[in-house]
């Protein structure tokens, strides 16, 4: 499969997530989620932003289980809970919110 | 976030899951063969069904975890800072072997996250508690 991003043609897999994760910018992120028919808030790229730190820490994606916890800490109570998470992202915020962030389906995704 | 199986017609419903006691032995070096990334996604993927897990690294093993690792030669991607998301994912039970760890002149300095060494004899009582032993 492939994307279209401001002219340029990028690879990714049979699920949408980005090939190669260089080639993200806002601007895939963003055109990702409009095909998915979402409009990305303030809100949601506090989140995007996040995993794209995380990732680039500990070099993988974070289970839902362990994002939510972390964004508790980082961001405050009233958005480390899943209802608030699963509001933004209703496909999963770790399997939605990392392809929008460019970055591979976390691992042990449940 | 629930994780719990369907139980069978007939089987007891139990209020808590069962927590088992499960150790991840890693015996191979990081690179060359795919056991010890294999290793760590199954200890990532695992940590969502809330056991009690603990990981063991002997022999070349301990070169999983051991700092300033450079991949840019072999193409790989270095794996080694995701040890340290371990705790975020509540396993924080990390033991090294100090035989091994001598053998091959290092010490816990060289190591990018926290461990308990542990004698050959302390861990082979520590292995006789557990209920799974995996090996890598």
């Amino acid at each position: 499969m492939t994307i279209e991003v401001n002219g340029k043609t990028l690879e990714t897999d049979e699920e949408g997530y980005l090939t190669n994760l260089n080639e993200w910018t806002p601007e895939v992120g963003t055109k990702m989620a409009s095909d998915e028919g979402c409009e990305l808030t303030n809100n949601h790229w506090e989140v995007i932003n996040f995993l794209r730190e995380y990732y680039d820490e500990y070099q993988i994606a974070p289970a839902v289980r362990v994002l939510t916890k972390a964004i508790g800490k980082k961001l405050g109570a009233d958005k480390g809970n899943s209802k608030y998470l699963y509001e933004l992202f209703p496909y999963g915020p770790a399997k939605q919110a990392c392809k929008y962030a460019g970055l591979p389906k976390p691992t042990g995704c449940v | 976030m629930s994780t719990s199986m369907p139980s069978e017609p007939g089987e007891q419903q139990e209020n808590a899951p069962a927590v088992k006691k499960f150790m991840y032995v890693n015996r191979r070096a990081p690179y060359g063969t795919i056991y010890a990334l294999e290793s760590l996604e199954v200890v990532l993927i695992t940590a969502a069904f809330e056991q009690d897990v603990s990981l063991v690294f002997i022999d070349d093993g301990i070169y999983q975890i051991k700092k300033g690792q450079d991949t840019g030669g072999i193409g790989m991607k270095n794996f080694s800072p995701t040890f340290r998301a371990l705790e975020g994912y509540d396993v924080e039970k990390l033991y090294v072997e100090k035989e091994s760890l001598q053998a091959r002149g290092l010490s816990e300095d060289d190591l990018i996250v926290p461990v308990q060494v542990l004698s050959r004899e302390e861990l082979r009582e520590f292995m006789d508690q557990q209920e799974v032993i995996l090996t890598f």
